[in-house]
């Protein structure tokens, strides 16, 4: 077989059909545009969505939740050895337990030292009403540690009004979720009074105002510092209801857990994977849809080039016959065919990188429609190398099959029928 | 080139004995014409000897080989570098120049450099007279001057034997002359073996040779 003459060959006949050529090309550029196109938004949301839930979620939450025993306390009757009586009690109530993590602070600065920690932020959480004239509304305030807070789950990026620095300066002062603030009607600057659910009532200072995106997070939560809140529910400093972890590697967080709790086996662990179960269920049908979307398209293109070869062959039986005849062999046939639905492949896929490229952009700087519920201002389009590079090898392959059946039909063709007709 | 015992049936639409035990042999440098009406299987027996046709029973000797049992490939390979064609329709690749057309066989084949291809096709395109036409488009020349570059393009291989289905069947007078002395030439001056399938009987008439068949069968030759 000679594959420089047959390239050559298949470069002459794409260049005198340029009409036909650019109508096969147009259907594989279109095909790898708009699945670049598709395969970024949809990566892009993901991100998005896996970002805004992952800001504020810790890789893995250390807590200490309230339990009921789960055996039933049975005990022999004293002093009753002729009767067998037993005393049985039922609906057991937890003990006045706190939910604090013993130990918390001392925990914390050792899992800081693991290297494959990036940080551990402590957290005093409650329940609390807030109170809008004889209205209680009902909300939870977190203590934390402000600047790891802000290096750790940056909300310092989320504040809207105010500055989460504000809450450093001077005791009693918080910053309120966006929805929970107008439920309360309070603005930053005004006051706000919070009943605890040990029945203290205490005025704080709103400092700032924030906002998640998420609403129900933003309709629920308020923060001030590790102090304030232990000085509200009237607790000691080393009062700690969560460890939140981050890790430097997010995947590990199920194993990393599991490990941790070997050594903490008396408090509870939840990873990000199963706090955002459903944000990851989400993601992956998303990701199914892009996969079946993406290979119809594919498919409608190789399709369209299949059909294209096809006529082509039939258009030019006559001089597959005269080639066959002066000793071309059927393998030089099938090569010209097939450069010829390759080069149409190559060449389209490159282009419609370049379109898929641009239209990503347009809408990456499209503006995404105004509303609180998302914290964006255009369309989440990724950019990934890797989804470009998988463009052109779709591109390849499908045309690639796409010209293999005519092509090989074509060098099946018998000289003889056709000349003698 | 020698032919022995060869039958050819067709099947379709019911078998049906198209060449009925035909033997014959061309030596070098003949020039020969196969005549005959209409469907007495002349042609069925030139695309037999082309090697094309594979599908026969008997024996087919050229150059002292015997072809039978050749896969497609091999006879591809053995066409290029000894037979060449010329058919009733020219049959040039529409998109290429002249010269290209003629060019391929021998690119195909691979034999020598690129320059000395081309300088090997001007060489056949002007014995058939067309050297002023070789940067034409092909499918921009009249049939008789396509049939000149067809019948360069047969020649560029040097081929041992010169196959014609019906060369001056779509020609005019005057081309079908000029066709018949290029022809009458190479046979001559360069000793190829000539083998046409031909109607014209003044054509056949300036030939070495005439194998004349009726119903599958050489009734004189």
């Amino acid at each position: 077989m000679n594959w420089k003459l047959a390239l050559e060959i298949a470069v002459t006949h794409l260049v005198t059909k340029k009409k036909q050529s650019m109508v096969a090309m147009l259907g594989v550029l279109f095909g790898i545009s708009m699945f670049l196109v598709m395969i970024s938004f949809m990566t892009g949301v993901n991100q998005f969505l896996e970002d805004m839930a992952m800001d504020n979620t810790p890789h893995i939450r250390i807590y200490n939740p309230v339990v009921v025993s789960a055996s039933t306390i049975v005990r022999k009757a004293a002093g009753d050895s002729a009767h067998d009586s037993w005393f049985l009690v039922y609906h057991q109530r937890p003990k006045d337990d706190l939910p604090k993590i013993k130990n918390a602070q001392f925990i914390a600065s050792e899992l800081e030292k693991l290297p494959q920690v990036a940080g551990v932020a402590p957290q005093v959480t409650s329940q609390v009403f807030f109170n809008n004239g004889p209205v209680q509304i009902q909300g939870s305030i977190s203590g934390i540690d402000v600047k790891k807070q802000q290096q750790l789950f940056s909300l310092d990026k989320k504040m809207d009004e105010g500055s989460l620095d504000d809450l450093l300066r001077g005791s009693d002062v918080i910053i309120m979720g966006r929805g929970l603030a107008s439920k309360v009607s309070v603005k930053a600057g005004d006051r706000v009074s919070v009943t605890t659910p040990e029945g203290y009532t205490l005025v704080l200072k709103v400092a700032g105002i924030f906002s998640y995106g998420i609403s129900s997070l933003d309709d629920t939560k308020s923060y001030a510092t590790l102090a304030t809140v232990q000085k509200i529910l009237q607790r000691d400093p080393a009062y700690i209801t969560d460890l939140n972890i981050k890790l430097k590697d997010m995947k590990s967080a199920k194993a990393f857990g599991a490990q941790l709790k070997k050594q903490l086996p008396d408090v509870y662990m939840e990873d990000w994977e199963e706090a955002n179960a459903s944000i990851l269920a989400g993601e992956k049908i998303r990701d199914i849809m892009t996969a079946v979307v993406s290979f119809t398209l594919l498919l409608v293109a190789g399709f369209g080039i299949y059909n294209i070869m096809n006529m082509n062959i039939i258009n030019k039986m006559k001089d597959i016959a005269i080639l066959k005849a002066t000793g071309f062999e059927g393998a030089d046939i099938t090569a010209i065919f097939l450069f010829q639905s390759v080069i149409i492949g190559i060449l389209g896929g490159l282009l419609g990188l370049l379109v898929g490229f641009f239209f990503s952009y347009l809408l990456s700087i499209t503006p995404f429609p105004e509303g609180t519920f998302f914290r964006i201002s255009t369309f989440p389009v990724n950019f990934e190398p890797l989804h470009y590079t998988l463009g052109v090898i779709f591109g390849f392959l499908t045309t690639l099959f796409a010209g293999y059946f005519p092509s090989k039909k074509a060098s099946k063709v018998d000289p003889v029928k056709i000349i003698r007709n | 080139m020698e032919a022995t015992n060869i039958i050819k049936y067709f099947n379709d639409p019911e078998p049906f004995e198209v060449l009925k035990e035909l033997s014959f042999s061309v030596g070098k440098g003949e020039f020969v014409a196969i005549t005959g009406k209409s469907g007495c299987g002349k042609s069925t027996l030139l695309y037999i000897l082309s090697t094309m046709d594979t599908d026969f029973k008997g024996e087919l000797n050229i150059r002292g080989q015997r072809l039978n049992g050749f896969s497609q490939n091999k006879l591809a390979q053995f066409r290029n570098e000894h037979l060449g064609f010329v058919f009733q329709f020219h049959y040039l690749l529409p998109e290429f120049t002249a010269l290209k057309n003629v060019m391929l066989p021998a690119l195909k084949l691979g034999k020598y450099s690129r320059r000395e291809i081309e300088e090997r096709a001007m060489e056949k395109l002007r014995m058939v007279d067309m050297d002023g036409f070789a940067h034409k488009l092909s499918s921009r020349l009249s049939g008789g001057q396509q049939q000149r570059v067809a019948i360069a393009r047969a020649l560029v291989n040097d081929p041992d034997i010169i196959m014609g289905d019906e060369p001056t069947g779509n020609l005019d007078k005057a081309n079908s002359q000029k066709v018949f002395e290029i022809f009458r030439r190479l046979a001559k001056e360069n000793q190829q073996t000539i083998i046409t399938v031909t109607h014209d009987t003044d054509f056949a008439a300036g030939t070495d040779h005439i194998i004349e068949m009726q119903d599958g069968k050489i009734i004189r030759a």
